[in-house]
Formats: structure tokens, sequence, C-alpha cells
């Protein structure tokens, strides 16, 4: 079942291998991509994540400022009606001082991410995730 | 004292941290343990990344919540905090640049002037294809202003990013092309002191290559102003191993000996799992320093250089861009927009995304396809080894492997 993924970095974080690597990835495995790129405004995701109706939004970010920029951005998509239920990740390096810490990853989960990756995540995970995901007409909806 | 005064003084290679913390008495204790380091180093005070997206509310909220942030939030602290926290490198004559990732620097330019400090670097392009969303004109005028204030400053120094584009994966000719490119933008735009930056990649034979090609274009395109070039330790992935990271540091102190740059941004041990520590730098810096000083000390390199094009190929680039407008900004705005110039794996809008760098066999960057940039085009590459992602990472791992693998 071919799925549509939005993928995005955060607000601050300016790389783009991570996402040059998860869009050739995501599309090996047949899905379509919408690759957003780097610096990403909240107010853009949203916008983006609204205009495409994506099976799964992923945010990959490796500046260490996930935690704050993702809770922020988590929180502005799950406020649309629209988006309550479309599963959204966030993976990379999290934090300025390695793996984050695990009250803070339930606290991104608590605040609407369906999954937290850190960097000892392989591809396979994420393969796993999204082989996982099953398809409704509004967006793809998780099976736990 | 400026950078170009520093880098003259005594001849031996001088390097430099990227070093950036939130807390003013934090990164104040950064820029001493470097003045103070047993090595010839300027400092160096890396801004926040929410400050590089002008984002000074978040910054801001990240200071009240005590979030540390992974640089220092110049637009947020009061100049007299920075003046206070640079005072003593002034007094001691250790220069200190900042390095901000901008692509609309000019509200940090102005913040620097209130702070007097006056060397900095990034570029219109180096700044704003690999690292954000502005528009790549909007990046050009922004920058041209802030290239005017900036060369009002006493001591001005101005360095390009532009050797260092998406850090790995691009062919050295076109690195090569841009620095000297955003060097000659800045002289256009008042800057009399300049450096151009060239990163480590993944031979070190097509390195001194690429370096002395740079040497050969910056001579003719720079002869009126002051300039040197800057190398920057390998900006990919780096080795997990403490003794593969040393080797691959090490590896470059030497190359910047032996291809002529007189600077050396360096990376250190810790940097594939965080950011480093103080201390961590300042180890770094100091087994660069040695590694360099033994180099000098030795025998001058006696290996021939090979020419395999990087030369002809940013030569052409260069002429290629200088063609299209006597107004260097507006050269290198038709430049991106024609796909004259056009880098590998850059997502920005205003890249034609038509060209890619691939490794070859033997471990030297060269183009699979270069898009409309005058350049030869290259034979058919055939299947990949395996899948497009696999092959991407495994090119992007390559000097990780190679220098993890010499250590094990």
């Amino acid at each position: 079942m071919k799925r549509l993924v939005l993928l995005s970095s955060v607000s601050s974080d300016a790389h783009t291998w991570n996402l040059v690597y998860l869009q050739l990835l995501i599309e090996e495995l047949g899905h379509d991509v919408v690759n957003l790129g780097a610096c990403v405004p909240d107010g853009l995701l949203v916008e983006s994540a609204l205009r495409h109706g994506p099976d799964l939004v992923v945010l990959s970010t490796v500046n260490g400022h996930g935690y704050g920029d993702g809770k922020r951005v988590i929180t502005a998509l799950r406020a649309q009606q629209a988006l309550r239920n479309t599963p959204v990740v966030i993976g990379g390096k999290l934090g300025v001082a390695g793996p984050l810490e695990p009250e803070r990853v339930d606290e991104l989960r608590a605040a609407g991410f369906d999954a937290v990756f850190g960097t000892d995540a392989g591809a396979e995970e994420l393969r796993r995730f999204i082989g996982d995901l099953v398809p409704t007409s509004a967006g793809g909806e998780l099976v736990t | 004292m400026t950078i170009s005064e520093f880098i003259a003084q005594d001849g031996v290679l001088v390097v430099q941290p990227r070093m950036g913390f939130s807390d003013p008495d934090l990164m104040r204790r950064g820029l001493l343990a470097v003045a103070q380091a047993s090595a010839r180093a300027v400092a160096t005070i890396t801004l926040d990344s929410y400050t590089r997206v002008n984002d000074v509310p978040a910054a801001a909220v990240a200071l009240r919540d005590g979030v540390p942030l992974n640089g220092y939030p110049i637009l947020n602290h009061p100049p007299s905090v920075t003046r206070a926290m640079v005072e003593p490198l002034v007094a001691a004559g250790i220069p200190v640049q900042v390095r901000h990732g901008s692509a609309l620097p000019l509200e940090i330019f102005a913040a620097l002037a209130e702070c007097g400090l006056a060397a900095t670097e990034g570029g219109p392009v180096s700044y704003c294809l690999p690292y954000s969303r502005v528009p790549l004109p909007q990046a050009v005028d922004n920058w041209a202003r802030a290239c005017d204030l900036l060369a009002r400053a006493p001591g001005a120094h101005l360095e390009s990013f532009g050797g260092c584009m998406l850090g790995q994966l691009c062919p050295p000719s076109l690195l090569v092309a841009i620095s000297v490119l955003e060097a000659m933008f800045f002289r256009q735009h008042g800057l009399r002191s300049v450096s151009l930056s060239y990163a480590q990649q993944t031979d070190r034979r097509q390195d001194m290559e690429a370096m002395d090609a740079m040497h050969r274009i910056a001579a003719v395109e720079l002869s009126d102003v002051d300039w040197h070039i800057v190398l920057y330790a390998y900006m990919g992935v780096f080795p997990r191993t403490r003794s593969g990271a040393l080797d691959l540091l090490g590896d470059a102190a030497e190359l910047a000996v032996h291809g002529g740059a007189d600077r050396l941004i360096v990376k250190t041990p810790a940097e594939a799992f965080r950011i480093p520590t103080i201390e961590e730098n300042i180890s770094a810096m100091e087994y660069a320093a040695a590694v360099a000083d033994e180099v000098a000390r030795g025998d001058p390199k006696t290996e021939r250089l090979v020419d395999t094009g990087v030369y002809a190929e940013a030569r052409t680039l260069v002429d290629a861009v200088l063609d299209l407008s006597p107004d260097i900004g507006r050269a290198l705005r038709l430049a991106f927009a024609r796909g004259v110039l056009d880098v590998p794996y850059c997502l920005h809008p205003d890249n034609a995304g038509l060209s890619r760098g691939v490794l070859d066999d033997s471990g030297r960057l060269r183009w699979s396809r270069v898009g409309r940039m005058p350049l030869p085009r290259p034979p058919d590459p055939g299947p990949g080894r395996s899948t497009p992602s696999a092959d991407l990472l495994s090119a992007l791992s390559y000097v990780e492997r190679k220098y993890d693998r010499a250590t094990l």
C-alpha cells in the first residue's frame, strides 16, 4: 500500500543529510515523500500537513534542539482537528548532551508524538513502524 | 589584533575551535581556555541555531527556562555583557571570530559592531543554500548590506564558508569556485581582509590538488586584498573511536601544513556523539597544533601534485559565473537560477538539484551528474552497488569506516 510521508526538519535545524537519506529510504519502501528540507517554521509544517494530508509525518533533527522544537511543533500540529490522529514521529539527536533523558522522551510522547527515535534507532525500526501503519481515508492510523 | 596580523606573526599554523555556549560565564571560560591553550589559537564564539534563523524569542524562552542552547545568543545578551566577556582576549591580542550560520546576518553584524567584534564568517551562498530556506536573492541582498556594514569596522575580516558546502560529497572544484566567488563578493562590498575555506574531504591527494587550485585562482582574483586559506577538519560523519578521530584530525593538520592553509578549524573525538566540552575542544586544538608543528619541522612534502582537473573545473566555474554580470551578487543569483552552479544533494528550492557527487572506487570524489554546469559530462556510472539509500549511507560513512577500521 503506497503511502504519503511528509518529511521535515524542525525550525532551528539546518542539517539535511538525514533528510536526503530518509527520503531515499522511504521511497525504496514504495512510498511517496514530500521533503520540506531544512529550518522548517512551525507554520509551514502545519500548513503542509493540512494541504498534503500525509499518512505519516516524519521529523528528523540532529542539532540538539529536537526536544524543545519538537515539543512546540507537535503541540501546533495536534491543535489542528484534521491532524489530531495523523501519525507523527520524531527522531535524531534530540538533546545537546547525548541521548535524551527518559523523562523528556515521555514528555514528547505525552505532547503527541507516536514514536520518539534516538540515535540508536536503525532503518529497520522506521521500516517496521511504517509497515505497521494502517491506512485510512483520513491519513494513516497507528496499530500498537 | 586582527586575524591576519595574528596569522602573519610567527608563521605557525593557527588553530581554532568551534565553541559556543548560551551562558556568558561558560562562554567566557571557553574563550579564556583557548587564550591559555598551548597552541597558537584564534578564539571562537559560535552562535546558537535560534539566532541563526533570527528567532530571538525562541532563544529568550530557552534562556528563561534553562534549556541549554547549542551556541551563544548574541542578540539576547546585552552588548555590555558580550564586550566584558571578550575584553580579556582583546587585551591579550587574541582574535575572536564569531561563527553564526545565518542567511540573513545583517542584524547579527550590527550586534557585532556594538560588541566591538569585527571577524566573522559565512557567505550569501554558503549560508543560504545548505542551511536555510531563505530565497537566494534575499540572502544576497542582506549579505551585501551586512558586508557594507562590517567593512566599516576597524580590522574587519570575513571568511567564506564556501569550501564547506554540505560538509561532504561535493566534488572539490565546486567548493573552490564558491569559496573564491564569495571572497570576491566580500571584496566588492568593501572587505579588505578575507579568508577562503576548504573542508578536508575523502582523499588526501585530491585535497592537496584542490588547495593548490584555490591558491592559484585566489592569487589572480584577490591580488589586491589580504587573504589566506582556512582548512576545516573533516565535516562529515566523524569516526566513533577516539584513535580514529585523532588520526583524522592529525591528517587534517598535516594537510593544512602541506596544502598551505594558515588556519585550521578543528573537530574533537566527541563530535560523533555530542557537542564537545571546553576541555575536549582545547585538547583537540593542542593535538592538531602539535601535529602541525611536527609536520612543519619534518621533511618538506616530496609527493608530486596530481592534476585530475580540479583547477580547470574550478576556473571554468568561476569564469562562467563572472561572465553573467560584473555585480558578483547578481552573477551568483543568475548562476544558481540557470544551474551554472548546482550543489549536489542540496534541497534548497533555489538550487537546480540536477548534480550528484559520488565516491569512486579509490575513495576520491567525482561527479556522477553535472546537470547544467559547464563541466565535462561524466561517464555513466552504471547501477549502484546496492539501493540508493544504502549507497548514500555508505558514501557518507566512508571516512568514518576508513579511520575506525584502521584503529581496530
